[in-house]
């Protein structure tokens, strides 16, 4: 649909075509030049003598005897066991979501329903929270997860993650709640349905393409966190994200910067796929909340 | 829908959030007025051949017991708020008389740890969030411009920045501008300085975490703008043109009059997220030049000993900084939904 009103000056058209291009590079060249510099050496990766070294893979080739070595992978993987904290991973984030979800779904849709003001007061207030880092909220909780022993357990960050996870997941899911007509379930319950009949029989048979949308985001929220992870897991007990900082954090004998570049590729590598899959519902998800106000 | 329902409804959710957010701000407040014990120190008299001899020793039990009885530790008040590592008021009634002009004193201050970080929390939200939406704006006419077919693609490659954890697109980064990696190599090239080093200086390092800010923090401006961009009012820009507007003055009067309510929502998002910046700091290894608010509270609580008191006070000073940003917006908020 190309009406005159959007017709634009071919000089202008370069001009765009041109930054979308650069800006395409900035977006997409960190991550290009670091999945190709995890199958090298760290005297590849880092070639200050000649950067075409990163690409041919000169010095991987004198050091492994192949242009690519799964070298890093192996030591961050095996060595360094980095699949456990893949596993806990797994663990976290699919609880997160789960119990987000559920959470979220009965507090969203109570709160698109009610016609009474506390039902805004208390959206309001979860809008506060969401204001809150997560870090000042962690100094909170130290102290008492020492005194009563809770702290360093995978079930306290899952229960803690899916706490600040609400107040995003409460906004996104009654807006989408919104957009499902009243009728529906009214009619419902003039049949003689309850309220949760209802919500169980009507609503949740039309409720999953917003409850996909939402899900993705809090996965996101779990699988990125850093504050709450890094502060609340004991050792054997932590997930990727704090698990690289760690790789950072131990001094920097040769190969470890390898072991931390080959997790970074992994841990990146799942974001990928999530994108390529639900592309769609990410870009729904980030609009929703701006365009309806 | 009834008051009884409502309330078992909201339950699961409403406990999760007062007992994880709304109790942990209390925990926090009541931390920062008190400080971890002293140790007990006993003295104890040895009385030898030689006559007696007066020492102190620490009672390891005792201090043990006293914990283990308060473990909050002792009342001290504003203490915490006023010491050299938080407000500092004693240290700026020094500065302020000992300087000897305006600039002076303002780096003295700047030297202060908290004042440090809360000037760099400050620049960094008000560069980013600006800067992000202007990139983000610009991304999403350029996308609009181009035939349809290449705009899924361009759309993936645009959401990676965003979507990627923070902690690891950071490092991304941080591995290229390495004196050693492609982006440091690249810079010594054009600076003609073999020996520059962005980690080493402290306003290339300020530079390059807004850098990487505005990189990772543009797309959700595009996103954002492309979706308003699409339903900008056609029959609006149509007759527009047919009396007579030019392009510009379609831009200014119909389609940035229907993009302000989604800055306004973008900007309350981004000041809210800049502001708790803390894992590219983490990630270019940055402390020694730049430190946020947040990091502030992680290094505290962090290490060896455990500054719990300390974190407390820095957390709730930056409570009280987040509400004073956001004030402004949620009382328009709270104003326009209170009318409806």
């Amino acid at each position: 649909m190309s009406i005159a009103a959007n017709r634009r000056s071919p000089l202008l058209q370069t001009f765009l075509g041109a930054f979308l291009i650069l800006w395409l590079m900035v977006a997409a060249f960190p991550f290009l030049w670091t999945l190709w510099g995890s199958f090298k050496v760290e005297g590849d990766f880092f070639s200050k003598a000649d950067w075409s070294n990163a690409i041919f893979g000169t010095l991987t080739e004198v050091e492994t005897g192949a242009p690519f070595t799964l070298d890093g992978y192996y030591g961050a993987w095996v060595q360094e066991e980095f699949w456990r904290a893949a596993l806990n991973t797994l663990i976290v984030v699919v609880s997160v979501v789960v119990i987000s979800l559920t959470f979220g779904t009965l507090g969203g849709y109570a709160l698109s329903r009610s016609p009474y003001r506390y039902a805004f007061w208390l959206l309001i207030i979860a809008l506060m929270f969401r204001a809150m880092p997560p870090i000042t909220l962690v100094s909170g909780y130290l102290l008492p997860f020492f005194q009563w022993n809770l702290w360093g357990h995978l079930p306290t960050t899952i229960i803690v993650l899916v706490a600040i996870n609400q107040p995003f997941t409460l906004w996104m899911l009654t807006a989408f709640f919104r957009n499902i007509p009243k009728d529906l379930d009214e009619s419902a319950m003039v049949d003689g349905c309850s309220q949760f009949q209802a919500f169980r029989h009507v609503i949740i048979p039309v409720m999953w393409p917003g409850v996909i949308t939402t899900g993705l985001f809090s996965f996101l929220l779990a699988y990125n966190d850093f504050a709450v992870t890094a502060m609340l897991l004991s050792k054997e007990n932590q997930t990727m994200v704090p698990k690289i900082a760690s790789f950072l954090g131990t001094t920097q004998t040769k190969g470890n910067v390898m072991f931390a570049v080959a997790s970074v590729v992994s841990v990146t590598a799942p974001l990928f796929v999530l994108v390529l899959f639900f592309q769609r519902q990410i870009v729904s998800g980030l609009t929703a909340g701006a365009v309806k106000g | 829908m009834k008051h009884k329902t409502f309330l078992w409804f909201v339950l699961p959710s409403g406990v999760a959030m007062f007992l994880f957010i709304a109790l942990p701000i209390v925990s926090v407040l009541i931390q920062s007025v008190y400080a971890p014990h002293e140790q007990v120190v006993i003295e104890v008299e040895n009385c030898g051949p030689f006559g007696c001899t007066k020492a102190t020793s620490i009672d390891q039990a005792a201090t043990a017991a006293l914990r283990e009885a308060e473990p909050l530790g002792r009342f001290v008040g504003d203490d915490i708020y006023t010491n050299r590592n938080h407000l500092a008021f004693a240290e700026i009634a020094t500065l302020w008389a000992g300087a000897e002009s305006l600039g002076m004193f303002w780096s003295q201050l700047l030297n202060l740890p908290f004042y440090g970080a809360l000037a760099f929390t400050l620049t960094y939200t008000f560069v980013v969030t600006p800067g992000a939406i202007i990139l983000g704006f610009l991304i999403a006419l350029s996308v609009n411009a181009i035939p349809r077919v290449f705009r899924g693609p361009t759309i993936f490659f645009s959401l990676l920045p965003m979507i990627v954890t923070p902690l690891i697109g950071a490092l991304i980064l941080f591995w290229m501008i390495d004196a050693r990696g492609i982006l440091g190599t690249a810079l010594q090239a054009i600076a003609g300085d073999p020996t520059l080093s962005v980690k080493a200086s402290t306003p290339l390092t300020w530079i390059m975490l807004m850098v990487y800010g505005i990189w990772s923090s543009a797309p959700f401006a595009f996103v954002v703008y492309y979706a308003g961009l699409q339903t900008v009012p056609q029959d609006t820009l149509e007759s527009a043109m047919i009396d007579g507007a030019s392009r510009w003055e379609r831009i200014r009067y119909v389609v940035l009059p229907h993009l302000l309510p989604l800055t306004t929502f973008m900007a309350l998002i981004k000041i809210m997220d800049n502001f708790r910046v803390f894992e590219p700091i983490v990630s270019f290894n940055a402390a020694a030049h730049a430190q946020s608010l947040s990091y502030f509270i992680y290094s505290d609580l962090g290490g060896e000993t455990r500054l719990l008191s300390s974190a407390a006070a820095t957390s709730v000073l930056t409570i009280l900084g987040v509400a004073i940003l956001l004030s402004p917006v949620l009382v328009r908020t709270w104003k326009s939904f209170g009318k409806a």
